[in-house]
């Protein structure tokens, strides 16, 4: 066998040990615990703090705007779609204020016309000429959006 | 969804409906440059291939610089990947747990397999006897550096010359299939996605591997271009006409490929393609239509094809090869853009869109790819400083 190869070989030997020693020591504790990824990595997604604190949390201080909600057809919207995430909100109400959405535009987000919509769950109006460049809230109550 | 605070930031992106994990793009710039890299790494070997393989001796000039390109963006083509994960304190388990279980986790495997068994034997083999003789000639570290890269094989008989050589032959013949195989598998990432129709085409891996060679080339023919530049040497223009001439054939190939994978799906027109057709028509027409098929395919088809039937003055013809190449990087760097980008831009319901926006400041994906790309340049003018190919030992003679 030539030299040189003799000396790759070497060197090769000499690398794949240090490969499976850094396999070995770097490798981390948890991985193949549960399949091909750390199992700890399980316990850190659970453990992240939840961001949207759901419908039920934001009824607990604001059970008047619940009560008028859950009899309209926003009811099966989550507060925090509108309002945004409230977990700041619900350790300090009165530091961490909750979004207002701003204007007809929020609202149009959802109910402009728009052929790709189903209508019968969403109603759909043509903006400019249904509302005249009036703010929909001066007509219609988000919490409870009557027609 | 970490992008916007509200859901009323998240719909101003929007047009129509769209799935909620679908809002926020998963994939940005960062992983464009990935694909857009080891293209550029299997294109430049491919290119050393043809010269050593096929014996096209007008290639010769090129060989090394093709070689050493190749490894300077071999060496970082993981960084791409690594800075998106955006964890740099275990960002190693990456290369020391590759697995078989998806096609993700196999890149271990593949980029040590090219880089360790191909790229930097061939490149040993080639330098050997070189790197012995430059080890005579330094004095102190350098010398220590040399001998110590040639791990203290410093046989210089022709016996050994001409053992390197054969090795050296077959490493390349190896290297090709490999070459393939490593492009072909960054295809195979995206074409394998079954969920998502611009992506899944048995096509993908064959249209990045052509897209690969075609870049690739292009960067060794600017490369060659630049360094005899600042060298202050003449550009050898029988070289260049022949790199070229291939360059030429390899864009015909890919050019076609990607047309019949177009063709197919217009004229298969199955549920997706109303969506996507809006898409290239829509969000992807300045990309698409301009710059990967008007500056990255037809003006440089245009103009090789125009320079195989008359050839016009030597300095009249290296400035169009310069042009050419530059067109051909980016064009193919918005084909990468357009398959990844272009993928996730609209909905899986083929109802809507969402919308990237590159954020030239304050997004730091922008600025780690910019540094991704230049940095091989750096890594290629130490290798070339290390390892000049113009110092390099004549050949032996062929018997």
């Amino acid at each position: 066998m030539p030299l040189q190869v003799k000396r790759l070989l070497l060197a090769f030997a000499v690398f794949i040990g240090i490969m499976l020693g850094l396999k070995y020591f770097l490798t981390p504790d948890s991985w193949r615990e549960y399949g091909p990824y750390r199992g700890k990595a399980l316990i850190e997604i659970a453990d992240k703090v939840p961001k949207y604190v759901d419908m039920e949390t934001c009824i607990m201080c604001h059970d008047s705007i619940g009560e008028l909600k859950i009899q309209g057809l926003h009811k099966s919207i989550q507060c925090e779609i509108c309002h945004g995430p409230g977990y700041l909100h619900v350790d300090e109400p009165e530091i961490n204020k909750m979004k207002l959405p701003a204007g007809s535009e929020f609202c149009i987000q959802c109910h402009a016309r728009n052929a790709a919509r189903p209508d019968k769950i969403i109603k759909q109006v043509d903006a400019a000429e249904h509302s005249e460049g009036e703010n929909c809230i001066s007509c219609h109550n988000p919490h409870e959006p009557w027609l | 969804m970490d992008k916007f605070e509200t859901l009323y930031e998240a719909l101003a992106n929007l047009d129509g409906f769209i799935y909620p994990n679908e809002i926020a793009l998963n994939w940005d710039l960062l992983i464009v440059m990935y694909p857009y890299i080891t293209g550029l790494v299997a294109g430049a070997f491919i290119l050393a291939s043809l010269n050593r393989v096929f014996d096209i001796k007008a290639l010769r000039p090129t060989y090394e610089i093709s070689l050493l390109t190749a490894l300077a963006f071999m060496l970082v083509a993981t960084m791409p990947l690594i800075s998106h994960l955006g964890q740099p304190f275990r960002f190693y388990e990456m290369l020391i747990t590759p697995h078989l279980t998806s096609a993700m986790a196999i890149f271990g495997f593949v980029y040590l397999w090219y880089l360790m068994v191909v790229l930097l034997l061939e490149i040993w083999f080639d330098y050997r006897y070189d790197m012995v003789i430059w080890s005579g000639e330094k004095k102190g570290f350098m010398r220590f550096v040399y001998r110590a890269l040639t791990l203290w094989v410093l046989d210089t008989s022709p016996e050994s010359r001409k053992t390197d050589e054969k090795i050296g032959y077959f490493i390349t013949v190896v290297g090709i299939p490999s070459a393939f195989l490593l492009h072909g598998y960054v295809g195979f990432i995206f074409g394998s996605i079954k969920a998502n129709p611009w992506w899944s085409t048995v096509m993908m891996p064959v249209i990045f591997l052509f897209s690969a060679m075609v870049s690739g080339i292009a960067l060794v023919m600017f490369i060659y271009m630049a360094v005899n530049y600042l060298r202050r040497q003449k550009t050898d223009i029988f070289c260049l006409d022949t790199i070229a001439k291939y360059l030429f054939y390899i864009l015909i190939i890919d050019f076609t490929l990607e047309s019949l994978d177009q063709i197919h799906r217009i004229y298969e027109a199955d549920e997706s393609f109303d969506i996507l057709k809006l898409l290239v028509r829509g969000k992807l027409f300045f990309t698409f239509f301009i710059m990967q098929i008007g500056i990255g395919t037809i003006i440089p088809l245009s103009v090789l094809g125009f320079l195989q039937f008359k050839k016009p003055r030597e300095r009249i013809r290296k400035i169009l090869y310069l042009i050419v190449s530059i067109c051909v990087l980016v064009g193919i760097f918005y084909m990468r853009w357009n398959v990844v980008i272009g993928g996730q831009l609209f909905s899986k319901s083929f109802y809507g869109f969402t919308s990237y926006k590159v954020d030239l400041i304050g997004g730091i994906d922008v600025w780690l790819s910019v540094l991704w790309f230049v940095i091989p340049f750096f890594i290629l003018a130490f290798l070339l400083w290390l390892l000049p190919p113009w110092k390099k030992a004549e050949e032996l003679p062929h018997e």
